[in-house]
């Protein structure tokens, strides 16, 4: 069971409050940034159900273009509202998951990350390659969605009442990848990423879990590509690159993955920690790269286990 | 018959350029056990050298070449020692690690020489070459004899040497090496100066041919990972005979269509291989 104390209390107390009252605070442009960082929360989340299994997959951002590039298609170019094609095109990430994972829940280690690169990088050759239907270069345009007609509040076109759409969508992916990540199913995945051999033994199917987390962590993956998709009115196969993977692996190295909360704190953090290096833009890579560096020789936990480090101190 | 020699020729050139990149990727990962991302950035940094001290200070081709060779090879070192060693053998850290070099050797490049514009470097050897209809330049050709010579001195290096013996056993039976009193630490740095070299060399033969950028050695990686994963991580041999079997592979299906489908196909067959036989095709597992 969950144990709550005063302090817990008071901070899910406030977060509600400033997560509502947020965006009507500060301007346009950093509304849109605090809604990139909920798509970015359903990211390094989705990223965690992947890595409770002992893999870091390389091909989850390009999983995310799975997302964003079927919403393009399917209420971009054949018009299917939005409401219908999030699912579809979350379901269409998984479905491409569950097909890169079936050889990739059979290898480890070092042949792992490598095989998930590489077929994250096919995938992403694909869009470039073939114009029809995935526009090549120029990549495609992405409609914003429409619930009801001319109801002011609820013009997706606006940052606000996108930033409660997205805000509502991330509760519920959050609510759902918690659920499954205390559930017998987590617990599973967890088994087979300490002692693989000990959970076969007792009886886990350990390539079906794996394609399982696969599939489940593209799901969500492919949830944040149609929420950024719908946000940017465009994408293009570039945003999918290796540049993005960099910033998903550092804010999950910085913040920890061994909690449900760790890669939460991770991006949180780094994402303000990039609005105030904003001046350096050209050299964030750099910085970025420097900091996952120190922090796996300082602090291989990451952020999460701070609290702990501290108290051994004293 | 034409069509077949000029394709034959083609594919030996392909295939020298992937095992001079490739088996300097499985030697650091055979040692060291570290899964080196910025193996692209070194053979990036090989290219560089060759276009600031031949193409722009207009020494000889092939000093420019050894400059390269050393300059990349102390770079591996370098990040051996400050950066891989940290990972303490942990196969993910040391992976992530790499991932953040990548990018630092890409922005300290950006930031020494500009993004801009192409940095073009003139053939050294821009003569035909020509076997009586088969033809190409001796500039793209140089690549065949110079990755058999740097591969049998490597070879003979691990077989002859006592330190190379030495690498062939901390990668076998890291344990066992110790207790014999090799230096596991030596081994990793001598790995690392020589894979890093060998990137670098691949840099600097392809730099008159490839387009010199500072994002160019990441199409690279991933191709040279794919063989490696084929041949088996850590499996020199296997690292060659792959090498051959995706340098015609590649060949062959560029005549046909174009490189980028040759990419895709090159991935296909690795995941179809995954699938059927994980330990690779020469029968590496990894404990």
């Amino acid at each position: 069971m969950l144990k709550i104390n005063y302090k817990q209390a008071f901070l899910l107390g406030t977060l509600p409050v400033v997560l509502i009252s947020a965006p009507f605070a500060i301007s346009g442009y950093k509304v849109d940034l605090l809604t990139n960082l909920l798509i970015n929360i359903i990211l390094v989340t989705s990223f965690q159900l992947i890595t409770t299994t002992g893999g870091w997959s390389l091909a989850h951002i390009p999983m995310m273009g799975c997302g964003a590039y079927g919403t393009a298609l399917l209420s971009g170019g054949l018009g299917i509202p939005f409401w219908i094609s999030l699912p579809l095109s979350a379901l269409t990430a998984a479905a491409v998951g569950l097909v890169i994972s079936y050889p990739l829940a059979r290898t480890k280690g070092f042949a792992f990350f490598v095989a998930s690169f590489a077929a994250g990088e096919a995938i992403r050759l694909c869009w470039t390659r073939f114009k029809i239907p995935f526009g090549g270069h120029k990549g495609l345009t992405v409609p914003a969605p429409v619930l009801v007609e001319n109801v002011a509040w609820l013009d997706f076109e606006e940052a606000v009442p996108y930033y409660f759409l997205t805000l509502t969508i991330t509760l519920f992916s959050l609510i759902i990848m918690y659920r499954l990540n205390s559930s017998r199913i987590g617990d599973s995945w967890r088994a087979l990423a300490s002692e693989e051999k000990l959970a076969k033994s007792i009886g886990i199917n350990i390539t079906k879990y794996k394609m399982l987390a696969f599939a489940g962590g593209s799901f969500f993956a492919g949830v944040a590509g149609v929420l950024l998709a719908h946000r940017l009115w465009a994408i293009e196969p570039r945003q999918f690159g290796f540049n993005a993977t960099l910033y998903l692996l550092v804010w999950v190295v910085f913040g920890g993955s061994h909690t449900f909360a760790g890669p939460i704190l991770g991006v949180v953090t780094l994402t303000f920690l990039g609005e105030l290096l904003r001046p350096l833009v050209e050299w964030v890579p750099m910085i970025y790269g420097a900091i996952v560096i120190l922090i796996l020789i300082f602090l291989p936990d990451g952020l999460e286990s701070l609290p702990n480090k501290l108290k051994s101190l004293r | 018959m034409e069509f077949i020699g000029q394709t034959i020729l083609n594919g030996l050139m392909t295939s020298s350029f992937y095992a001079l990149i490739a088996v300097g990727l499985s030697l650091v990962f055979g040692v060291m056990h570290i899964v080196n991302f910025a193996h692209g950035e070194f053979y990036m940094v090989g290219a560089y050298t060759v276009w600031v001290l031949f193409a722009k200070m207009h020494w000889p081709f092939f000093l420019a070449v050894a400059a390269a060779i050393v300059l990349v090879g102390l770079l591996g070192l370098i990040s051996e020692r400050l950066v891989f060693r940290q990972a303490k053998g942990n196969i993910l850290s040391g992976f992530i690690m790499s991932v953040g070099l990548v990018f630092i050797l890409q922005v300290a490049v950006v930031k020494i020489w500009g993004l801009g514009k192409m940095k073009p470097v003139p053939a050294a050897y821009p003569q035909i070459l020509d076997f009586g209809g088969i033809s190409t330049s001796w500039q793209r050709f140089i690549v065949i004899p110079a990755t058999i010579i740097l591969l049998v001195a490597l070879w003979n290096f691990l077989e002859r040497f006592k330190i190379g013996r030495a690498l062939r056993a901390a990668a076998m039976e890291p344990e066992a090496a110790a207790l014999q009193g090799v230096s596991v630490k030596k081994s990793a740095a001598v790995a690392m100066l020589l894979g890093s070299a060998m990137a670098g060399a691949a840099g600097a033969l392809m730099a008159p041919i490839m387009s010199v950028h500072p994002y160019m050695g990441h199409s690279v990686v991933w191709t040279a990972f794919v063989v490696v994963i084929v041949g088996g991580a850590g499996n020199i041999k296997g690292t060659i005979w792959a090498s051959l079997f995706f340098g015609f592979l590649t060949t062959i299906i560029t005549s046909l269509f174009d490189s980028t489908i040759a990419n895709l196909v090159n991935v296909l067959v690795m995941l179809i291989l995954l699938a059927i036989r994980p330990q690779g095709m020469t029968g590496y597992a990894e404990n």
